[in-house]
Order: structure tokens, then C-alpha cells, then sequence
């Protein structure tokens, strides 16, 4: 089961792409494990600085903005 | 073209009287509406598709392992051209910590980045011709260097929160962007949607409020208590400002107003940056990360400088 983390402390944004992955992975008949990522410190050990961030498996993927639909597909499913 | 709109919707369509106050300020308010919004569609559009490349993260890479002054310059362009939500004050703030980078110079893009960004400034120039662009964008850099300098000689280092230095940064390796026609215009219709949902409620809060003072405000009173020769009218503007808040893009109409009713330019200078650079949210949000008493100085740094902008214009003209 992929794990999916979304970096953020709790901006709208982040919100809407943490809703954005549950829905396309519910779409795509995945389980994954969504979590989010509110804790600064954890959120900048990525080397991040612009939220949202996300992070799939271990590995940085996307910071700042919410993800185009085509990218979370991947994520999900790939 | 928008004047037009205005005129024909509110006096032509509504029947309003163009004298009347009400009339002056309804279209005062459809006019500035229409041509703010849809400047701000435009130009946000634009600047998507060239952009797509200055992250945060980049900027800290530019900015790190440069001596002071190159940092500084560096931190007030980037700032300027940059147009941050407040909500990732605190993470770039730990970012340039992390990476070196002196907290004056921090202190510098902080201050430039509410108070100047490219798409203000296209709209400045769109709504008070490009002489008052100039001018505030002028004042607006001015007053980042110095201020960030001033933070500076105050070593602020001593009010950043213990956790601050503790935390270390991992190297982004971040995914390129996506440079294709297609991508740029995924990313710039994002930005329009991202920017434009942030700030519209401030525009249109902006919009009202000039339209009132527009409308309402007689020109005899202005000319008699704001017109410029008092000197105390320059910090009056800006302690107002303190506590509120707009963004620079809501408080060019208010500033729109205030000058075609004879307020002089640097008071109104002066209370476009009060507003636009500090304000109450940005304290809480800033407060993650140092302390009061250097929130405090930050504060008496900037209303002092805006002061003394609002001043010296004063003078000038």
C-alpha cells in the first residue's frame, strides 16, 4: 500500500489537496494511506518551503499549489 | 473604456444623478470593479505563463553564501517580484535561517514582499498612471533595505525561537516544472485561481471603501486637514494603517480616492504601506517563529520609515 503524506500547517490548500489525492485514489480503486503533515520541523526535513507539499513513498513529489489532476492520478496509481 | 461601463450602467441604466453623491460613488465603485478585476485576471495570467520558476526554494538558493549587501539586493528584487502568501512567512523564515542567510536580510524581503509585487504594481500603473508607480515602488524598496538594515543593527538573533535553529533543512530534489504550453497554462490558470481567490474579499473591501470617500467625502474638508501642510497627517495616516489590513492590490483604490480628492501624495504613500506591509494576521503568523519585543521593533522600524516616505514626498512636491 502506497503511503501518501501532505506537507502543510493546515493552510486551505492544503486541505484541498489532501481531498484531492483521498478522491482520485477512491476514483482509482487504490487503498493508500493518507496522512497529513502539520509539524514545521518535518515539513522542512523534506526541503520544503512552500506548502502544500507531497510526498509519496519517502520521496518529495510536489510543493507549492495544489496538484493538477493528471499528477495525482499518477501518484495513486503508477 | 471602463469609465464608460461605469457611466452607462450607473447613470445611463440605474438613472442616477451624476452629482449626487450616491451616483459619484456607485460609479466610482463599477468602474474601479470591472478595471481591477480584470487587470488582475491579465496580469496574473501573464506573469503564470512566464513564470512557473521562482519557488521560495530558489530564492533561498540565490540569496545563501552571498555577502551582505549582494543578499540584501538579491532578497528586496525577489521580494518584490514575489508575490508570498502570508500562510509560507514561516517557512521561508526557517528556510533562510537554516541556510545561512543573515536575518537582516530576512527582515528585508519580508518587509518587500506584502508591500511590492508585479501584479500591484501593473495596476498602479493602470489606476494612478505610472509616476505614482514609480514613486511607490521606489519607496517601497527604499524602505526594505533600510528597514532590513536597522533590524539588523538591533541583532535580532536573540529573539528567534530556540526551535528555529534547531531544525534542519533535507535537500529538495524537486521535480521540475512542467514547461510545456500546456503546463504553463495549467499553472497560470492555478495562479489566477489561487491569487484571485486569496484576495478578492480585500479588492472589493478596497473598491468600497474609496468609492465611499469618493462619494461622501467633501473635497473642501480634505483640502483643509489632509492636504498636506499639517505634519502630522503623514504618521496619523500610518498608525491607521497598523491595524489594518488589505493587500497592496485592495488599498490602491482607497489610495485612487484619497488623491483625486486633493490628499497629499506622500500621506497617501504613506498609508498604502502601512497597510499593505503591516498588519495584524502577518504579526500572529510571524510570532511562530521570534519573538515580541522583536515583532515590536519590526513594527516602530517600519511606521518610522513610512513616515519619514511620507514625509520627504511631502516635501517634494
Amino acid at each position: 500500500m502506497k503511503t501518501i503524506k501532505v506537507l502543510g500547517s493546515g493552510c486551505r490548500n492544503c486541505e484541498i489537496t489532501a481531498n484531492v489525492i483521498a478522491a482520485a485514489a477512491q476514483q482509482a480503486g487504490v487503498e493508500i494511506e493518507l496522512e497529513k503533515v502539520t509539524d514545521i520541523a518535518e515539513i522542512m526535513a523534506y526541503g520544503v518551503m512552500s506548502t502544500p507539499g507531497v510526498v509519496v513513498d519517502g520521496k518529495l513529489v510536489h510543493s507549492g499549489g495544489i496538484p493538477g489532476p493528471d499528477l495525482v492520478r499518477g501518484w495513486v496509481s503508477g | 473604456m471602463f469609465e464608460w461601463l461605469g457611466q452607462r450602467l450607473v447613470f445611463d441604466l440605474m438613472g442616477l444623478d451624476p452629482a449626487s453623491r450616491a451616483g459619484a460613488a456607485l460609479q466610482f465603485f463599477v468602474t474601479d470593479v470591472a478595471k481591477i478585476f480584470v487587470l488582475l485576471v491579465v496580469v496574473i495570467y501573464a506573469m503564470g505563463l512566464l513564470r512557473a520558476l521562482l519557488s521560495p526554494e530558489r530564492v533561498r538558493e540565490f540569496v545563501r553564501g552571498r555577502p551582505d549587501w549582494q543578499a540584501r539586493g538579491l532578497a528586496v528584487a525577489l521580494g518584490a517580484v514575489t508575490p508570498f502568501c502570508s500562510c509560507s512567512s514561516v517557512p521561508l523564515f526557517i528556510g533562510f535561517v537554516e541556510a545561512g542567510i543573515p536575518l537582516g536580510v530576512t527582515f528585508s524581503f519580508l518587509i518587500a514582499s506584502p508591500m511590492i509585487n508585479e501584479v500591484a504594481a501593473v495596476i498602479l500603473v493602470g489606476i494612478l498612471g505610472w509616476k505614482l508607480a514609480a514613486l511607490y515602488v521606489a519607496a517601497g524598496l527604499l524602505v526594505a533595505w533600510f528597514g532590513g538594515l536597522a533590524m539588523q543593527m538591533l541583532r535580532p538573533e536573540r529573539w528567534v525561537e530556540d526551535y528555529v535553529w534547531k531544525i534542519r533543512m533535507g535537500e529538495a530534489a524537486l521535480p521540475a516544472p512542467d514547461t510545456s504550453l500546456a503546463g504553463r497554462h495549467r499553472y497560470a490558470v492555478g495562479e489566477v485561481r489561487e491569487i484571485v481567490g486569496r484576495i478578492w474579499r480585500w479588492v472589493l473591501l478596497g473598491i468600497g471603501v474609496g468609492a465611499l470617500f469618493h462619494g461622501f467625502v467633501p473635497t473642501d474638508w480634505v483640502g483643509a486637514n489632509l492636504g498636506g501642510d499639517a505634519w502630522y497627517t503623514v504618521p496619523l495616516a500610518v498608525i491607521l494603517g497598523i491595524p489594518l489590513y488589505s493587500n497592496a492590490t485592495g488599498v490602491i483604490p482607497v489610495a485612487e480616492a484619497m488623491l483625486t480628492k486633493g490628499v497629499a501624495v506622500g500621506t497617501t504613500l504613506a498609508l498604502m504601506m502601512s497597510v499593505a506591509a503591516l498588519s495584524l494576521p502577518e504579526m500572529l503568523i510571524l510570532r511562530k517563529v521570534i519573538k515580541w519585543q522583536a515583532l515590536g521593533w519590526f513594527v516602530a522600524v517600519l511606521a518610522l520609515a513610512f513616515t519619514l516616505v511620507g514625509w520627504g514626498f511631502n516635501l517634494l512636491t
